[in-house]
Order: structure tokens, then sequence, then C-alpha cells
């Protein structure tokens, strides 16, 4: 019924034996991140998201969109654990998601520490 | 080691963005220093956002390059552009409340004003003189001269009888040089008519729902909608019977239920209108809903990828592309309007923000905006025309806008 000799499907059966490989390959090092949905998201990865994905609301320079602006001085009166839970929950009656569906609670303390104070690290 | 590897990688598509770039200005020396230009249209011309280098690249569509690139546009982080009557002139609204007048076959800023602190978008009237800026703050409207960039009108949003003020959203234009927007702190759409001059007469109407985060006007420039943030349905302006006022449609239209964390505001503005069926993107849920815009009901939900935020309808009406927002921005699906079924789905890159057709539809391009790319398609075969580096793009606008009510 299914002629090996195909060359649509002979590349179809590599590329699936490639692709299983890897996703068994992955296994460990996923668990060791703790979520097995995704890698764990890099400091260029996480910088990139808090200014260009925050920033849709917040603005690329923070400085306020629909979103309340997030300059040091606008948030100076929040510690970085009230910004982590702010970011993971969200606030409630505005338009501030919580994002813990799609953000690690480690992650959300590196943009807490960004945004409070430049250095996340 | 592997953050390394993935910088290097990232500084390598940046550096190939940045080496074509380098070319584009080499060509346009060259140009420059030939005699007179050939004179040519602008119809196949669009405007590209950059929106971290705060550039406007200039595509031209028939040789599926970039003809040109424009900086200084400041914070293009939410930007958004219109037309000038004849196709010549866009207008750039900055997040930054910069307004900059570009000429696209000049290649160059004509004029610039920072007009407020903060701006969401813009319109520009029907006949052209008047182009007007939606600011967050000062909340309100500020209205200019097309040519010189004046200001000629400014409106405050007054919250009830102010010193308060509203952030302003979802600012059309409307036939007989009237503009409609919506306040989103205090949940009102204004129409402020200029059809008798530079001092508009402004109609409110109060109480049309909570948090309307963004509105679109048809294409025929009768009804204004709003959608609503702050509790599901939408408002519904009527601009043929302004008299009869501001109704709710779609009272399940929302969030709904269960409320779904909304990762980023939909946008409205390319509600796509196919025959009497309107597509329009849920709030908060992975659906492309389906309305019926003589009775205004929803008469279907299509299951997506991902929370929709771009709906935009082929010219030919045949089918509808949808992005989504982030996690799940690296996809494209397309929908068939005949049979709500799925009938395509591109994997164009991470960050896919913005869709845009060709006027007659013989190609969309697709801003991908961490790989750094702006990608054509042929919307038929789904296949790619053109891949062209760009730095963080995002909006793309087509000069055909010129020609249309309400972009």
């Amino acid at each position: 019924m299914y002629d090996l000799r195909n060359p649509v499907l002979g590349a179809a059966i590599a590329l699936t034996t490639v692709m299983m490989l890897t996703v068994f390959s992955s296994f460990p090092a996923s668990a060791q991140n703790s979520t097995l949905e995704r890698p764990a998201r890099n400091a260029h990865d996480l910088e990139q998201m808090v200014r260009q994905d925050c920033g849709s609301c917040h603005g690329m320079t923070f400085k306020g969109g629909l979103g309340s602006p997030l300059l040091p001085e606008n948030i100076a009166h929040y510690s970085i654990d009230d910004l982590t839970t702010i970011i993971l929950d969200g606030l409630p009656g505005t338009a501030m998601p919580p994002w813990r569906a799609i953000v690690t609670p480690d992650e959300a303390a590196w943009m807490a520490r960004y945004l409070k104070t430049g250095d996340p690290e | 080691m592997k953050r390394t590897a993935f910088s290097a990688r990232f500084f390598a598509t940046s550096f190939r963005a940045a080496r074509s770039l380098i070319a584009v200005g080499g060509i346009l020396i060259l140009a420059a220093c030939a005699s007179a230009p050939t004179p040519r249209g602008t119809a196949d011309l669009a405007t590209v956002i950059a929106r971290a280098t705060g550039q406007v690249a200039i595509l031209d569509t028939s040789a599926k390059q970039f003809i040109g690139i424009i900086d200084g546009l400041g914070d293009l982080s939410h930007a958004s552009i219109v037309y000038s009557r004849d196709g010549r002139f866009a207008f750039v609204f900055g997040r930054d409340g910069g307004l900059t007048k570009v000429d696209i076959l000049g290649h160059k800023i004509v004029k610039r004003t920072l007009q407020a602190g903060n701006s969401i978008g813009g319109a520009i009237s029907q006949d052209g003189k008047l182009v007007a800026v939606a600011n967050y703050e000062p909340g309100g409207v500020r209205v200019f001269n097309s040519d010189t960039l004046e200001m000629v009108a400014d409106i405050p949003a007054l919250v009830g009888d102010g010193p308060d003020r509203s952030k302003v959203i979802g600012l059309v234009d409307a036939p007989d040089n009237r503009f409609v927007f919506s306040l989103w702190d205090s949940g009102e759409i204004w129409v402020a008519d200029f059809s008798t001059g530079n001092t508009p007469v402004i109609t409110r109407y109060k109480d049309v729902g909570i948090q309307p985060y963004d509105a679109l006007i048809t294409s025929n420039g009768r009804y204004y909608i709003a959608g609503l943030f702050g509790e599901d349905g939408m408002a519904l302006l009527d601009l043929w019977h302004p008299e009869n006022g501001v109704k709710r449609i779609l009272d399940h239209y929302g969030k709904g239920q269960e409320r779904l964390p909304v990762y980023k505001m939909p946008h409205l503005e390319g509600w796509a209108i196919a025959g009497k069926r309107a597509f329009v993107p849920a709030v908060g849920h992975h659906e492309v809903l389906v309305i019926d815009t003589e009775t205004w009901q929803q008469i279907g939900a299509i299951p997506v990828h991902g929370q929709p935020v771009f709906v935009m309808a082929h010219p030919d009406n045949r089918h509808v592309w949808v992005n989504f927002s982030v996690p799940d921005y690296d996809t494209v699906q397309i929908i068939d309007t005949e049979s709500l079924a799925i009938v395509g789905e591109l994997k164009p890159g991470k960050g896919v923000l913005h869709m845009e057709f060709s006027s007659r539809g013989d190609q969309i391009w697709l801003s991908v905006r961490d790989d750094n790319k702006v990608i054509g398609y042929n919307p038929y075969t789904f296949e790619p025309i053109a891949e062209l580096p760009l730095p963080s793009p995002s909006g793309i606008f087509m000069s055909s806008r010129a020609g249309k009510i309400g972009l």
C-alpha cells in the first residue's frame, strides 16, 4: 500500500523519525526546566518579551499606553515581590492579565527586577 | 552556551537586516545622483513600521523590494499610518505623540510635530484636509491641517465636565468630514463634525459600555462599532441615524462566563466583512466569531489556534486571515468564509504582528517581528513570494488606504 521508494513518503518517514528522536532526547532537559512544554527563556528572550509584549500596552520604552507607565519612578512603591505577583496573577478590574499560564515565577521575578533596577541578574 | 548561540543568531539576523538596509541606502544614493527620476504612481507602494528603530520602510509591492527607509520617527511601539488624498504622503502616528508627514516618493520627512505625550492612532478627514490624532496623554483628540501640520482644533476628552480626561481610542473618519472616537475611561462615543469648518460640533453619547478598547467603522462609513473590554457586548452607532443613539449589540461578545486572560487587545480595524457575515476576533477565547451583519447576531464560532488579534478579509472575500497574540504568534490561519473551515495554516516565524493585502488581493504581506522580516505570500497558493529583512517590523499599510473610508 505504501511504496517506501516514494521519495515524499520516505522523506516524511525520515522527518518523523528525527522528530521523535528529538522529542525523546529532550525529555531530561525539559524536566530540569520544570516545564515540559518549552525550554526556559534566556535573558535575551525575557528582555525581548518585556520590551515587545509587555510593551504592547505599556510602551516599548515603558512610558505607558493603555497600560500604566512602568519606569522605575512609576513603580517605586511596589516591591519586586509585588510586581512578580502582579505579573503572575494580573490586576483584577483592570486590563492587566495573569501571565501565569505562559510565564514561570522565576521569569516573572526576572522581569520585576528588570523593571525595578534594570539589573535583572 | 545556548544563550551564546542564540545571541549569535540574533546578531547575524540583525547584521543581515543592516546590510540589506545599507544596500537600499546605496541604491538611493545612486538614484539621487542620476538626473530627474522617472515619474511613478504610489498605488503599489506600502509603508512598513520598524517599531524598535523608529523607522518606516517603503515597500514596492510590484518589485517586491524595499525601496527606501526613513529614520527619526520616534517611539513607534504602537504606530499607525493614514495617507493623503493623493496617496503621496503618509501620516505616521507614533506612541510618543509624534505626528510625522512622510513623502513616500521622495523618501523623506516633510513635517514632524510632537503633538502630545502619548498617542494611539489617527485618521484623515474625508476631504483630506484634516488629520486627527487620538491621545492618551493628554486625553483627547487634536486635529491638524494636513498641509502644514498646524493645529486647528483641540478636543479634550473630558470625563463629565472635567477636569479629568479620558484616554481616547478607536478614532476613525466618517463621511461628511466627521471624526468618531471612544473614551476608554468614561465609556462614551463622541462624534466631532467638521463639515461646517474647523470649529467642530461635538455630539457625546454617554454610557455606551465599560472600557471601549478599540473600534471600527464599516467600509461604507455607516456603522461605528466599539468593542468593550470591561463587559460583554459591543456598542453600535448607526451614522445614518445618529438620532437613534448608541445601541448594544452582541451581548455575548466578549470574555464571557469564563474570563480568560487577554494577553493583547484584539484589533477591530481589520474586522472582516464578507458578504453579510462579519468575522471578528473573540476576546481571550481561541475563537473567531461569525456575525450576521443584518441582525447583528452571532451565528457561529470557529475554533482557532490562539487568541486572535487581526482578522483580515481578502479583497475577494473568499478567505479571512487570522493572526494571534503571544504566545501563539508564530502562526497564521486561513478560514474559508463559505464553509467556515480552516483551509490553511502558516508558520511564518515568531511574532507575526500584522497582515495587509494588496488592494486587489494578489498579495498579502506579513510582518514577523522577532525574526526581523516581512514576508509576502500568494494568498491563493499560500506560497511565499518574497522575504525581506527589516528590524522589528509591525504595521504594514498599503497606500490604497488613501481611497478608503475609515482607513
